[in-house]
């Protein structure tokens, strides 16, 4: 054990009652304290008060709750508008920590969009029996519709956002990938700007990797991937409307992009071409950044029902008359039974190891990986590949001897249908909370770019999960977030 | 992308607007400048029912809005505690200002993507404080306070949209939605005072007659303007013809109606939208019809035939805006330039 040289005794300050941790902390770091901005920003977080944080944190959360940066829960009989907490104390990564995450978060993107384009033409890789042909051709999410449509630059997924935890070693692993719509960007920046209003006296001085580009960013791959020729391309935000829950980030992104933020109902499409309807009458659009699912994206291709879509929009991307971000069918990529295949994908075709590891997956339609499951089923998560939002799934150390046993028999009837994985033992970091400042688990969702090449908005979103003990980080769950610092 | 310096520099006349914006900017104008007339009415009814034992001042409000049926389908009297109840805090009411709070914050966040973030960050926090008012905060002895901020609220609106609106065409449609309602409310000011407080027995002139009239000026906050324009009179009469006709007073029906004329002139100038035509040709019938009389001749003519037809007028001009920007279909005719 290295000496921790700022305090040899019990913690004090801020830190009072903040234990030895038994995982990786982000701040603590006993793996590498002599990391002198770090040790500079835990000094100082030492030296506050813990009312006088309390109070900013008061302040914070009364301003997100004016300036509107809500998310809106509908009740039979109210609207109520929800703040997604925001935890003052932020989350830091070092810049070699960053550089590996940066590099690797690039390569993954770069194998799913090659993979896309593979899958949705010549299917090499099906042909090649690197992934099983019916987990892609029957996942609900691959789009038949999509085979032969050629995309701008061949890039499916222009906004991704890639869920990384770290385990007790410090060791970054991706816990999932977000190739549809990845929300959540705009607390990225709002948290940000709410951290230099709030705790100037804890920036002061740091050399801290901004996050004001990512606008400009956006615009400018979405402006890559215009139709040929057009010379001042119009770009659109299409939301679902003021009542969708994560409106305030369309709104956000739209005013970042300084492009209208478009409904549906705002578009239209005239001889495969699309306009928005303006006082002016209609005006072309060129590059749409959709915040719709698949589903709802065009009547005429997916669900009849939807009013939220765009009649014809689809027949006129296939043309090649408007660009669409990101393209439609992405789902297959992040679902649950690809992400086990995802080193094999990288390798496939990057012809490169893996730069960020995926959790240790077993896949159980192999031979090995269901034996490794069914002898070690006690320590293990085992998760139904098809299945979203934690259900059908068994968490070994918290099941009951019988639980095991009845699901060791469904295991072994459908061995196709699962994966395993170890419990991964989350990261923490110090989080204000009711008794004082407490070790939470965090995780990570840098988000990433693509146009004409990728670029990582750096650091993301730092989810931090609340409640003691709990690793589930998400908003609806009791989760907030933190500011995320990628030092200089 | 090509930024050119022109870009840099000002609006540019193809800058678009969607419709939807256009729209909701009317709108959120409207509600605005209708929660402000709303407390107008209110802060100098209570003060003028306090201070005199004639006709009930509250039931007036109700018959401004011409929500009488509303009204009595739950209430029996219009009393004080009645009506600012009924347009205060009642959300069952459209009319309320609760309501209509919350339809101009809608309209507002549909239009977050244009307005300025101060814009909005003070319309939501005037929401929430207003949703949270409760029936304690109308007693007889609060309400005046509360019209106070209520007129300072959407002042304070006003000021923050003046400095801080882009210029461009949705400042426009901002204008002729403000100036639209502020004209129709002075309409129906002018109306309903002008026949609960037409003299029948007593003479013109009598001191009565005169403190409500002058309640009339107060609550469109003319009375000081009035006094420099006409010293040593007060007349029904001349405050019907100031509120209508003087071309220099901020709510008077014929410098809203400037206002929004300029307005249109400009969409249809700057930025060659000649869609605002029969808008304007509307205009132009009003404005003659406004500038040919004067208020003793519009008064022997039938002041509240007169007044219906100006609203109507109003409403049609509204309806032409819609037809012109919003609620035409899309014509494939249109030029599709790429």
């Amino acid at each position: 054990m290295s000496a921790r040289t700022e305090t040899d005794a019990a913690e004090h300050g801020l830190f009072a009652g903040y234990g030895e941790q038994a995982f990786f902390c982000e701040i603590m770091r006993a793996a590498d304290p002599d990391e002198p901005t770090i040790r500079l920003i835990r000094d100082r977080l030492r030296g506050m008060d813990v009312n006088e944080l309390r109070r900013r944190a008061a302040a914070a959360e009364a301003e997100l709750y004016n300036l509107g940066i809500t998310f809106t829960v509908y009740s039979d009989r109210d609207a109520i508008d929800r703040i997604l907490p925001f935890d003052l104390i932020p989350r830091v990564l070092t810049a070699g920590e960053w550089d590996v995450i940066e590099r690797g978060v690039v390569q993954r993107v770069t194998a799913i969009n090659q993979f896309l384009w593979d899958i949705y033409h010549e299917q090499r890789i099906l042909a090649d029996g690197v992934i099983p042909r019916e987990l892609v051709l029957g996942n609900a999410n691959f789009r038949p519709e999509m085979m032969g449509l050629d995309v701008p630059l061949g890039v499916y997924v222009h906004v991704n956002g890639t869920d990384i935890v770290r385990d007790e070693n410090g060791r970054f692993l991706v816990l999932e990938d977000n190739a549809r719509t990845p929300s959540g960007v705009s607390y990225v920046i709002e948290n940000r700007h709410m951290m230099l209003r709030v705790l100037p006296d804890l920036v002061a001085g740091i050399g801290i990797r901004p996050v004001e580009e990512y606008g400009v960013r956006l615009q400018q791959a979405l402006a890559d991937l215009a139709p040929a020729g057009v010379t001042d391309p119009q770009v659109v935000l299409l939301s679902p409307g003021i009542y969708n829950a994560a409106y305030y980030e369309h709104v956000f992104l739209a005013r970042e992009m300084g492009v209208p933020l478009v409904e549906g109902r705002d578009l239209v499409v005239e001889n495969h071409r699309v306009f928005m309807r303006t006082i002016a009458g209609p005006r072309p659009v060129h590059s749409i950044y959709r915040r719709l699912n698949d589903d709802f994206l065009d009547p005429d291709v997916f669900r009849p029902d939807s009013r939220l879509g765009v009649r014809g929009l689809v027949e006129a991307w296939r043309r090649g008359n408007v660009a669409i971000a990101n393209a439609v069918g992405t789902g297959v990529a992040d679902d649950k039974a690809i992400y086990a295949y995802m080193p094999r994908i990288i390798r496939y075709y990057l012809d490169q190891e893996p730069i960020l590891d995926n959790v240790e997956t077993n896949i159980c339609r192999e031979p090995e990986g269901l034996r490794y499951t069914l002898d070690n089923l006690e320590r293990l998560v085992v998760k139904p590949v098809g299945e979203s939002g934690g259900y059908g799934l068994i968490i070994g150390p918290h099941a009951s001897r019988a639980e095991l046993t009845d699901f060791r028999s469904k295991l072994q009837a459908d061995p196709a249908n699962y994966i395993s994985q170890p419990v991964i033992n989350l990261s923490t970091a110090p989080t204000l909370c009711e008794d004082g400042v407490e070790a939470r688990h965090v995780d990570l969702r840098p988000f990433a770019v693509t146009g004409a090449s990728t670029w990582v908005l750096p650091g993301g979103l730092s989810r931090v999960a609340l409640k003691k003990g709990s690793l589930v980080v998400n908003s609806s769950q009791g989760g907030g977030s933190k500011d995320t610092w990628v030092l200089a | 992308m090509s930024q050119t310096v022109d870009a840099i520099q000002g609006p540019i006349r193809n800058q678009v607007l969607l419709s939807r914006y256009a729209e909701s900017i009317v709108w959120l104008a409207r509600y605005m400048e209708r929660i402000e007339n709303l407390a107008r009415v209110l802060d100098v009814t209570e003060s003028f029912t306090r201070t005199s034992q004639v006709e009930n001042g509250w039931r007036s409000i109700v018959q401004i809005n011409a929500d009488e049926e509303r009204y009595y389908s739950t209430r029996n009297e219009a009393d004080v505690h009645g009506v600012a109840e009924f347009y205060v805090l009642d959300n069952e009411n459209p009319n309320s200002i609760s309501s209509i709070i919350a339809v101009a914050r809608e309209n507002a966040r549909a239009l977050r993507p244009l307005i300025s973030t101060e814009m909005w960050t003070h319309i939501n926090m005037f929401h929430n404080w207003v949703r949270q008012l409760t029936s304690r905060d109308i007693r007889p002895s609060q309400l005046s306070a509360l019209c106070s901020r209520l007129k300072q609220e959407c002042q304070t609106h006003n000021g923050i949209t003046e400095g801080t609106f882009y210029r461009d065409q949705g400042y426009h449609f901002y204008n002729i939605g403000k100036y639209l309602e502020r004209g129709d409310q002075t309409t129906r000011l002018v109306d309903i005072k002008y026949h609960t407080l037409l003299p029948r027995d007593a003479g013109i002139g009598s001191q009565v007659d005169i403190s409500q009239w002058s309640a009339v000026l107060r609550a469109a906050a003319a009375y000081h303007a009035y006094r420099r324009v006409m010293p040593r009179s007060l007349t029904p009469t001349q405050v019907a013809g100031f509120l209508l006709l003087n071309n220099a007073f901020p709510r008077s029906l014929v410098l809203t109606l400037r206002q929004v004329f300029w307005a249109l002139t400009q969409l249809r100038t700057d930025y060659g939208l000649r869609r605002a035509g029969a808008a304007l040709e509307h205009m132009d019938e009003l404005r003659a019809a406004l500038g040919d009389q004067t208020i003793e001749q519009i008064i022997v003519r039938g002041l509240h035939e007169f007044l219906d037809w100006v609203q109507l007028q109003l409403q049609s001009i509204q309806n032409d805006v819609a037809e012109a920007f919003w609620t035409l279909p899309v014509t494939p005719a249109e030029p599709a330039r790429c």
